[in-house]
């Protein structure tokens, strides 16, 4: 047996949305970060829970880079590709690298399933893998053998295959199964018979690699380096939870969230509804407008005030994002976007709404916007969010995406007690108190909490006095207030810090991003200075107010490129606001950027500077 | 100390500077002045009082109460109110909306407002018709009215208020007539001592757009309204007509002979929601509509028990530790030398 040396190795487990292949990937996830590899994840389901069993749609996948090196991405393309069935097959053979891995479960392969996936003769047994490594396994039967004996019925046993798959992996990357088979038992302690069954399953499939002479090589990543410290892994949505908490908690104030059941952003309202010992309140409100009505009402009387949904959600909460706009409270309002427009593509990722987090309400209604760039980044957006809404009294809009909510990376524990405070005091004196009268540095209204006696005052949705806050319908009253709502929003640039810029502050080609397209963009502009080539990335963490240092490089590049899963909407707001061509790189198939398309795209611009120079 | 003190308001401590804009002779002023002197005799805290409205006439409510107030937007009320008070459960937090914004657009608010059992006191202002957005018929409007939006007549059915608000779980129910500022008075001051959800219908007269649709109620106190008592029949005309049920539940008039009211409906107000439903159904112009309180109970209230649960959580886990969240799941540490020990 060899044992062969790899840098880094991207697998996809595929199956029916019943097979457990999110459990699988995220299991093997986490084997990979205990070993010490860098790991992203990508996981990819249909919004059916359960499709029918066998067919194309119903397909779930999970895809695991995992590497000696650092790494930004899920990978663009598999070279491991494991396939529970023929529909699995079908739809992901095609992304499987030349000369990859293969590993089918034969079992599936049974005309009943062949036909639902379309295939009209048994693709194991003609020549059209010829040039992938394959290994057919039939998982099925040895998954029964395996199980011989158990009380479970066969329906039952039939559930444990994807341990057998999981159990084969292992074997084949040298991965320690201790630790696994512990985290089994926990996870399936409330129901013993199925532990102890997928256990054995598990062990099955790790002892089938040792055995079975159809695997010539083990494989080993080795672990990366990385800097001293606490690790832990953590999706996105995982994430924002926790900077919520710690943002309420670095405020001294309590943390009210709520929300209504959307996908991909429900997650957030589950972690947060375990977190009560911190004194945070949840409530499932029984729409999305009422999600958000609850949170500024919350916010009215002094709480950190939070909701979240994805983009239909957010479309509803529009007029009342207004309200808290011209009652100028502290919010936040996170939108986990998935492909639109309407229901769209609700397990999808997409950065199409950045318009409507921008614009999307009725009114001049400018609203501070941040996005978050990967899994773990979404905890400092959530803490930033926090401290932004209560420092300019306004709602902020932070962005995350399905790929990001979903995703997993390894996270350094962030230094709670390193974060500086922003402790929230209200105004209680009642000497000189006007509603809107503004802080002159940040133009920010005094947040006066109900309870407060002498303070009593009334503010709504109408237009009021710039300082009284009495109903105005003054002209001159109501632009003066536009204004200063606008020139509010503005100031909040100066609380940015430096431009997260990779490269050279001038040179060939500029590519601007945001959001959760930092990874690919990032490995794709170091792959191409590694070239020598002079591209430079620069990532914008906030899309409201734009950032104005970009005005320092945006003009020393050949080439502009602004790459975004949508048909170009920051692409838009720069060409508006500096006046300059820039190109588009946009994708909407619902899944993020291959590096491989980054870098393409690149070097189709750098030919045309040669052409031209 | 300060338990025992009432703080001694007049109604002028409730009125603030500002112009009341609503038309002249509309119902909404009576309302007002009740509820301003009601108040002020029951000696709230006003820092600890707030109004919450939605949109419509009724709804510029908040900006004539000199306590914290919050005009919000159409429909909406219920969810701030609901937000507030389940983030700050030692405020007194009234509702105030109308037939258009609490049934119509907000229909969906108030139901669920109403089910939790939410702290809040929600005055739902009747006058059956849109009056702000001009005259369009409104959720209460009756079959055939004739409006802008309706030129040859409505004909869609009205909903019954009272029956929404039972089935949905209100637990504090009562009707009133926008002048009678008496019964208003102690309807007021009960509401402000229930515990829970709380839904006061008003019969408001819209002098422009809808005037005299109570008439038949109102211009007849007597004959046209069951004034509720707890614990005592259903009469009305000086006592000299009461309801009884026949065959099938069905509510029927009959004449009070000698004062012998023993067929008759002994009003309950804690009596079951089947009962409270009937009261409901006894509407004009079948029936002579009853006024006061129709139904009341107890049931715990949805801040109390979502600030309990926070509360058991923080007895059974201990104070949340931030250290301990950010570090709970599977943890390593990297050492200096590039090895890795679980922390888990």
């Amino acid at each position: 047996m060899e044992t062969k040396e790899l840098e880094r190795v991207v697998i996809r487990f595929t199956g029916d949305s019943g097979d457990g292949m999110q459990l699988t990937g995220g299991e093997f996830a986490k084997a990979a970060a205990e070993a010490g590899n860098d790991i992203s994840t990508f996981p990819d389901f249909p919004a059916e829970i359960r499709a029918p069993a066998g067919s194309l749609f119903g397909v779930s996948g999970f895809q695991l880079h995992f590497s000696s090196s650092e790494i930004y991405t899920p990978g663009d393309a598999p070279d491991v590709l494991v396939c529970m069935n023929p529909a699995a097959l079908k739809t992901n053979l095609k992304d499987l690298v030349d000369g990859g891995t293969l590993i089918v479960n034969s079992g599936a392969f049974i005309e009943a399933n062949l036909k639902k996936a379309g295939y009209t003769e048994n693709p194991l047994e003609g020549t059209g893998l010829q040039k992938y490594k394959v290994h057919s396994v039939d998982i099925n039967h040895l998954t029964n053998t395996a199980l011989d004996g158990s009380e479970l019925t066969t329906k039952e046993k039939g559930r444990a295959k994807n341990f057998f798959a999981l159990g084969l992996v292992f074997w084949m990357y040298g991965r320690e199964t201790e630790a696994e088979i512990r985290r089994i038992y926990a996870q399936f302690a409330k129901k013993p018979g199925y532990g102890e069954a997928n256990v054995k399953v598990f062990k099955a499939g790790y002892h089938y690699g040792e055995t079975a002479e159809v695997f010539q090589t083990v494989y080993k990543v080795p672990a990366a380096t990385f800097a001293p410290g606490l690790y832990r892994n953590i999706t996105g949505n995982e994430a924002i939870a926790l900077g919520l908490v710690v943002g309420a908690e670095l405020a001294g104030k309590k943390l009210f969230y709520s929300g209504y059941p959307i996908t991909p952003a429900s997650s957030i309202l589950h972690s947060l509804a375990k977190y009560k010992n911190f004194g945070t309140l949840t409530f499932q409100a029984e729409d999305e407008i009422a999600a958000i009505g609850a949170a500024i009402g919350a916010a009215y009387g002094g709480a950190i005030a939070v909701t979240a949904s994805s983009g239909p959600g957010i479309a509803l909460k529009g007029e009342a994002i207004g309200l808290g706009v011209m009652t100028e409270l502290p919010l936040v309002i996170i939108n986990v976007q998935r492909g639109g427009p309407s229901t769209g593509l609700p397990t999808k990722t997409e950065q199409s709404d950045l318009a409507q987090a921008v614009y999307g309400r009725n009114g001049e209604s400018p609203i501070p916007v941040i996005a978050a760039k990967s899994p773990g980044d979404t905890f400092y957006c959530a803490v930033e969010a926090v401290k932004i809404a209560t420092r300019y009294m306004c709602p902020v809009m932070l962005l995350s995406d399905g790929y990001i909510a979903n995703g997993s990376e390894p996270w350094p524990l962030p230094d709670i007690a390193a974060i500086p405070r922003f402790d929230i005091t209200h105004r209680t004196d009642p000497d000189g108190y006007f509603v809107y009268q503004r802080d002159p540095e940040t133009l920010a209204r005094e947040w006066v909490i109900p309870g407060t006696p002498g303070l009593e005052h009334r503010i709504g949705g109408i237009e009021k006095d710039a300082l009284t806050g009495n109903i105005s319908y003054a002209p001159e009253n109501h632009e003066k207030q536009t204004h200063v709502r606008q020139a509010k929003i503005d100031r909040i640039a100066q609380e940015f810090g430096e431009l997260d810029l990779y490269g050279e502050t001038s040179g060939d080609v500029l590519v601007i991003g945001w959001g959760g397209t930092f990874g690919s963009l990032r490995q794709a502009t170091q792959v191409l200075q590694r070239q020598g080539k002079k591209v430079t990335h620069v990532h914008l963490r906030w899309l409201s107010p734009l950032e104005p240092k970009l005005a320092s490089v945006i003009r020393n590049f050949k080439h502009v490129m602004c790459a975004e899963l949508n048909l170009g909407q920051l692409r838009q707001m720069i060409r508006a606001q500096y006046l300059i061509d820039v190109v588009g790189l946009n994708k909407v198939q619902g899944l993020p950027f291959m590096v491989r398309e980054v870098t393409a795209a690149v070097d189709n611009l750098l030919s045309n500077v040669k052409a031209s120079s | 100390m300060s338990e025992a003190v009432k703080i001694k308001l007049s109604k002028k401590d409730l009125e603030t500077d500002q112009d009341v804009r609503w038309c002249p002779g509309c119902g909404d002023y009576a309302i007002l002045a009740t509820v301003q002197r009601s108040l002020a005799s029951l000696g709230i805290k006003r820092e600890n009082t707030v109004f919450v409205s939605g949109i419509g006439c009724s709804s510029r409510f908040p900006y004539y109460m000199n306590t914290y107030g919050f005009h919000t937007i159409h429909g909406r009320a219920p969810t701030l109110a609901s937000g507030l008070h389940i983030t700050r459960p030692d405020l007194d937090v009234w509702v105030i909306t109308g037939d258009g914004d609490g049934l119509s657009i907000g229909g969906n608010h108030m139901i669920h407002a109403l089910r939790r059992n939410m702290d809040l006191k929600i005055i739902l202002f009747n006058n059956q018709i849109y009056g702000l957005t001009k005259g369009q018929y409104s959720p209460t409007s009756a079959v055939g009215t004739r409006a802008p939006s309706t030129p040859t007549g409505s004909i869609d059915h009205p909903l019954n208020p009272i029956s929404l608000v039972l089935g949905a779980g209100a637990t504090f129910v009562a009707r009133c007539a926008d002048t009678d500022a008496k019964l208003l008075a102690s309807i007021l001051e009960r509401a402000y001592h229930h515990k829970g959800a709380v839904l006061i219908e008003i019969l408001q007269n819209c002098p422009v757009f809808n005037d005299g649709v109570w008439e038949g109620v109102k211009d007849d106190p007597k004959g046209r309204q069951i004034v509720l008592q707890d614990g005592k029949p259903l009469v009305f005309a000086d006592g000299t007509k009461g309801i009884k049920l026949g065959a099938g539940l069905v509510p029927e008039i009959v004449d009070v002979v000698d004062g012998d009211t023993s067929q008759l409906v002994v009003h309950s107000e804690q009596g079951s929601p089947l009962y409270a439903h009937l009261l409901a159904g006894l509407v004009q112009p079948s029936f002579p509509m009853p006024m006061g309180v129709l139904y009341r109970t107890d049931k715990p209230t949805y801040e109390a028990l979502a600030n309990q649960q926070v509360t058991d959580a923080i007895a059974k886990q201990g104070k949340g530790d931030l250290g301990k969240l950010m570090s709970s799941g599977m943890v390593w540490e990297v050492c200096a030398d590039g090895s890795r020990k679980d922390r888990s």
